[in-house]
């Protein structure tokens, strides 16, 4: 099981290592968005500064619909994710194996959001640990539930604009939680925070858990 | 559904099924639903008196309260449907689960309207980022998702994995969106009508919500049968369809036809 997921996911990063598509269109998109926003909040007034939280888990979260799509396009064009059920993995290990390849795309993201909030919008990393803690888990949040949502739109010649409208909603709460939790952190005493990290972290696992368990029909079925 | 004509000669490809989607039952829930609502006007607009704190607009909350209930009814009925399609995989559970969806987001902007209503007559303006209303926007947003899904044209099998599929990933979060919307808007307390008042109900201003309530979940169940069916007959009519564009199509080649089963 873990072998198989670790196989899926080192294809899929080898394929992202050798395309570059994330590397050269998703991480200059998700700068775009930061200078966008630049563009429209007044940096003058301060806006920037105190939305740096939410303007930081917004820009992951339109990326990480970017990469997503790419993740699970690959998969769906020449039958390949016929090919990947007839491999004889469990699909709960390829559902893994998709979202530990995501995580690590994700996290290569929020590194270069984060270095852009640092330089643009002049955040200040007071809390290290609560940040990295909720980055962790939200990242994990997004990469399961976008896992099932990805699977699901992939073949729909509809996708491009399905898996947002599906998947945006659902990450809410994701959304929120990141954003209460780096406001905390930014400001540097993680009392608080850690309750939005324990709400991340059961999203994480009831998204794990649910992608495990749906991924079967979702690879024989949809 | 009547018999269309047949141009290649051959027995009538058409299920024979009901010719209306009502039946006693539903008649009987029909005319209940009626008297419920007649006597919920009466009872919500002339019996029960006005609120102490929220005057007049305490009478907004004996449709408020019914119709999110009908929804989240609804979306349980969609859940537990889904979870049995991935199970059983049958028809039966796929339309259920979708009829119900599609009643629970009607249910859900009647809600969202009303507590926009209320919110202009209460505090001046249609929206606030009062923790109800922000999770009623999400999880509307969800169940839109879903009626999106079960939009794109498929494979009938396809469809109903796509829309269980959804249907049960949208519950999950149900509860998620609820503690993240309230922490964030910093509510602790237990439950209030709307969020921000908590009535305190006596007489007939119970009797006018509580007749409200059993009233709307009447007319659910009402609209849920109908719905259902209509969605069967769709899925009929879609057979037939089907089997009607063969045996044309076998008729063109001059091939002998399979006879459809009477």
């Amino acid at each position: 099981m873990i072998r198989d997921a670790a196989l899926v996911a080192a294809k899929d990063l080898r394929l992202e290592l050798r395309a570059r598509v994330g590397m050269g269109q998703v991480l200059p998109f998700a700068v775009l968005v930061l200078l966008l926003f630049a563009f429209a909040l007044d940096p003058d007034r301060g806006v920037l500064e105190r939305a740096t939280p939410g303007l930081f888990w917004v820009g992951v979260l339109f990326s990480s619909v970017l990469v997503l799509q790419r993740s699970f396009g690959v998969e769906a064009e020449d039958g390949i994710l016929d090919a990947l059920r007839l491999s004889g993995m469990a699909p709960a290990a390829i559902f893994l194996g998709k979202v530990a390849a995501l995580v690590v795309q994700l996290a290569v993201l929020e590194v270069v959001l984060g270095v852009g909030v640092v330089v643009f919008y002049d955040a200040q990393p007071a809390h290290a640990p609560l940040l990295l803690s909720v980055a962790a888990t939200a990242t994990l949040s997004i990469a399961a539930a976008g896992s099932v949502y990805g699977a699901l739109s992939a073949r729909l010649r509809s996708r491009d604009t399905l898996l947002p409208m599906l998947l945006l909603p659902l990450l809410a709460p994701v959304l929120i939680s990141a954003t209460r939790g780096f406001e905390v952190g930014l400001e540097g005493h993680a009392g608080g925070g850690w309750s939005w990290v324990a709400l991340l972290g059961v999203f994480a696992t009831l998204y794990l858990a649910l992608g495990a368990f749906l991924f079967r029909p979702l690879l024989e079925d949809a | 559904m009547s018999t269309p004509p047949n141009r290649s000669g051959h027995a009538p490809p058409v299920a024979s099924g009901p010719e209306s989607t009502s039946s006693t039952g539903t008649r009987v829930l029909g005319a209940a639903a009626l008297v419920g609502l007649a006597l919920s006007v009466v009872y919500g607009l002339f019996v029960s008196p006005p609120d102490a704190q929220l005057g007049e607009t305490i009478r907004m909350i004996y449709t408020h309260v019914p119709t999110v209930s009908v929804a989240y009814v609804a979306f349980v009925v969609t859940a537990v449907s889904s979870a049995m399609y991935l199970w059983k995989r049958t028809e039966f559970w796929d339309l259920l689960g979708a009829s119900s969806a599609e009643i629970g987001v009607v249910f859900f902007v009647l809600t969202i309207l009303n507590g926009a209503l209320w919110g202009k007559t209460t505090w001046g303006v249609f929206w606030r980022w009062e923790p109800r209303l922000t999770t009623s926007a999400v999880l509307l947003l969800m169940y839109i998702g879903y009626l999106a899904v079960r939009a794109v044209p498929a494979d009938t099998r396809v469809r109903a994995t796509r829309c269980a599929i959804v249907g049960l990933v949208a519950v999950v979060n149900i509860p998620i969106v609820h503690k993240a919307v309230d922490w964030w808007r910093g509510l602790h307390q237990g439950r209030t009508v709307l969020g921000t008042i908590d009535p305190e109900m006596g007489g007939n201003q119970l009797v006018a919500m509580y007749l409200s309530l059993a009233t709307g979940l009447v007319v659910f169940v009402w609209m849920l049968l109908h719905r259902f069916r209509v969605a069967y007959l769709v899925e009929r009519a879609a057979d037939a369809g089907l089997e009607e564009a063969l045996a044309e199509r076998r008729a063109e080649r001059g091939t002998p036809s399979v006879e459809v089963a009477p």
